[in-house]
């Protein structure tokens, strides 16, 4: 038992190493990241694995939706994929249907996932715990069969085919002219822009308060309902918006490919990166959409592979790959004593605190 | 018409109601949804499948499967779950164990018997009684029957023997409990072994009233069951059944009246509409938050 603590410290180690060598040089870092990001299509010449690193972009929009709901709000969403459907189903119903662009479609189908969002939200998010885990679970059960029984708009369980590439300007954006790696990218940025936001800003500090502790936030006056909502809401546009990006790429889209597994999918990317992280949540995606790919070779075993991952990781690093790793000092108002001794051992004041690991 | 959906409603209501207990007296326990707990179903199933097969008759085979699913059961506890308590973990991080579970358990499955539809005869067929106009199989009878009698047992065990006063001795406070001399960690197991055991005569009951046996089957039964769980206040044995049985019934008129492709959402349906009006479930009790 004790080796094995003995690793994981070892690896906590480790990560925090690289972590704070990465941060001392961040500018550095980032350049290169960002170099690396706009020059990734001109390295890698397989479309088999630029296709999967697409999917990786639309895995971390998903993740960085439902980690604003579980990881910062603190609400276990376990329907997901429903948001993603919608966004997708109405996406390709409006273009196919209706040859409406791409760039019109899309906003659309964030509003009406976001609406979604706001009708499921308003009513249950005075549940808690595992009845909101159901509800919504039941909530992705309830669109996975509407999708598949309402044949007249959605084909039912055939699916939609044929659905149209953007174009800008009458060019396709398709794999092979990197159109759609560009245009993933943008969407990304955007989502991660607007996450960052949110999350630095006062709805940000409220939602983990309440996630921190849903009663001692009410009483701080935090309209805990409210802020809710909000996550909720934000959360389902973007997962719209993943939807619609997905279903104009793969062009083809059906009701199996929006199970409860995909919403497990998303949840698990969720843990693994770090709850109440954003960079998890890249690193999250990256590894679970392509450990499919990497562990092919394993055929069959593979998800059962996947399984003992899920049950290895939440046993030896339950707050995800980057969780709990704050490496920024908590500095105290000027003038406030908390009567430490100057003798405190000098490693304590460098301590970093610790916000995931307590929560939830 | 309406009579045979009831009783096709009602001997399905069962089932589900078996499956619904494992999962609320796990959740009463340890505050967990046990996700793993529809593909131990699955098992159960199959065990039931394999022993059917080597033609001892269907009581020993039935004997056989809840032996060895309650000690996956047991197992899933003491690999899996154990050692997440002995750390103190997170509640969610239980949670996505027991999905890691449900995905070893299911593929495995799929791995050694085959992701196809597989035959299993059914169980204990006599025809039909006829009352009335009512026709009754013997099936559904045996199905009923078998639910009940079991369903009372697990209600005597809870209520009645000094194991059930230590499970929810444990259920109302762990550390209490530990201190008054309970192996806490003995009970949750045998709650597993339990869950697990239930589980077992549910699958196999079920896939002798459908004649099918599949590694995914216990997705679907897996979600309605908890839904009915949920439905009836979960970690309340008799909110389970009445849970299991409003599912059950409600499906079987929806098949009947909204045709078989809607039979499968009307669970959830139910289920939000309750937990809407009654956040706590039917016989749910409203916990106090200590401050």
């Amino acid at each position: 038992m004790e080796k094995k603590n003995y690793g994981t410290h070892k690896l906590n180690h480790i990560v925090g190493k690289i972590q704070g060598a990465m941060i001392k040089n961040k500018n550095i870092v980032i350049a290169l990241l960002i170099t690396l990001v706009l020059a990734l299509p001109y390295i890698i010449s397989s479309q088999y694995v630029l296709r999967i690193i697409i999917m990786i972009g639309v895995y971390s929009i998903l993740s960085l939706s439902l980690g604003l709901v579980t990881g910062y709000a603190g609400q276990v969403s376990l329907g997901h994929a429903a948001f993603y459907a919608i966004g997708a189903y109405t996406s390709a119903i409006l273009s196919v249907n209706y040859g409406i662009s791409f760039f019109i479609t899309v906003p659309v189908a964030a509003m009406i996932a976001a609406l979604c969002g706001l009708l499921l939200g308003l009513p249950t998010l005075r549940l808690s715990g595992p009845y909101l885990a159901i509800t919504t679970l039941g909530f992705g059960e309830i669109v996975r069969m509407v999708l598949s029984n309402w044949d007249r708009v959605t084909n039912g369980p055939l699916g939609i085919s044929r659905i149209p590439r953007p174009s800008i300007l009458g060019i396709e954006l398709t794999l092979a002219n990197n159109g759609l790696y560009y245009l993933i990218l943008i969407f990304v940025a955007i989502t991660t822009v607007v996450m960052l936001a949110i999350v630095k800003s006062k709805m940000g500090r409220a939602m983990m308060a309440l996630r921190e502790d849903e009663l001692a936030a009410t009483m701080m006056g935090i309209r805990i309902t409210y802020y809710k909502v909000v996550a909720f809401v934000v959360s389902a546009f973007f997962s719209g918006l993943a939807g619609a990006f997905y279903a104009h790429m793969i062009r083809f889209i059906d009701p199996n490919s929006f199970t409860f597994d995909t919403s497990i999918l998303i949840l698990s990317i969720v843990i693994l990166g770090g709850m109440g992280t954003i960079k998890g949540m890249f690193l999250g995606s990256a590894l679970l959409i392509s450990f499919p790919e990497f562990a092919r070779f394993l055929q069959a075993y593979r998800f059962v592979v996947y399984g003992v991952v899920l049950i290895m990781m939440m046993r030896y690093r339950p707050q995800g790959i980057l969780g709990g790793q704050k490496k920024t000092e908590y500095k105290l108002p000027k003038g406030v004593d908390v009567g430490q001794s100057k003798e405190t051992a000098p490693g304590k004041t460098g301590e970093s605190i610790n916000t995931v690991e307590e929560g939830v | 018409m309406i009579l045979d959906q009831l009783v096709n409603g009602l001997a399905l209501g069962m089932v589900y109601a078996l499956i619904a207990v494992g999962y609320s007296l796990v959740f009463g326990i340890l505050r967990l949804i046990n996700f793993s707990h529809g593909s131990v179903y699955a098992f159960g199933a199959h065990m039931a499948m394999v022993f059917v097969g080597m033609e001892y008759g269907i009581v020993p085979a039935l004997i056989f499967s809840i032996i060895l699913t309650g000690m996956l059961g047991i197992a899933i506890d003491k690999l899996a779950l154990a050692p997440l308590r002995a750390k103190n973990s997170k509640r969610i991080a239980a949670l996505i164990t027991t999905i890691g579970v449900s995905y070893i358990i299911q593929n495995l499955l799929m791995i050694v018997y085959g992701s196809e539809t597989k035959f299993f005869p059914k169980l204990f067929d006599y025809g039909n009684i006829n009352i009335g106009r009512v026709s009754i199989g013997t099936t559904q009878l045996f199905i009923v029957g078998v639910s009940l009698v079991l369903l009372v047992l697990l209600s005597y065990i809870i209520k009645k023997t000094k194991i059930g006063l230590a499970m929810r001795a444990v259920e109302q406070n762990h550390k209490a409990a530990s201190l008054m001399g309970i192996d806490v960690n003995f009970i949750v197991t045998f709650t597993f072994f339990l869950g697990g055991a239930s589980a077992a005569i549910a699958g196999t009951l079920i896939s002798g009233y459908y004649q099918v046996v599949y590694p995914n089957m216990g997705f679907l039964a897996g979600l309605k069951a908890f839904s009915a769980a949920v439905l009836g206040g979960i970690g309340i044995l008799h909110g389970a059944i009445v849970g299991g049985l409003i599912v059950g019934v409600s499906e079987s008129f929806a098949a009947a009246y909204l045709g078989g492709t809607y039979r499968d959402a009307v669970a959830f349906v139910i289920l939000i509409a309750v937990l809407l009006v009654k956040p706590t479930g039917l016989f749910g009790k409203k916990g106090n938050i200590k401050v």
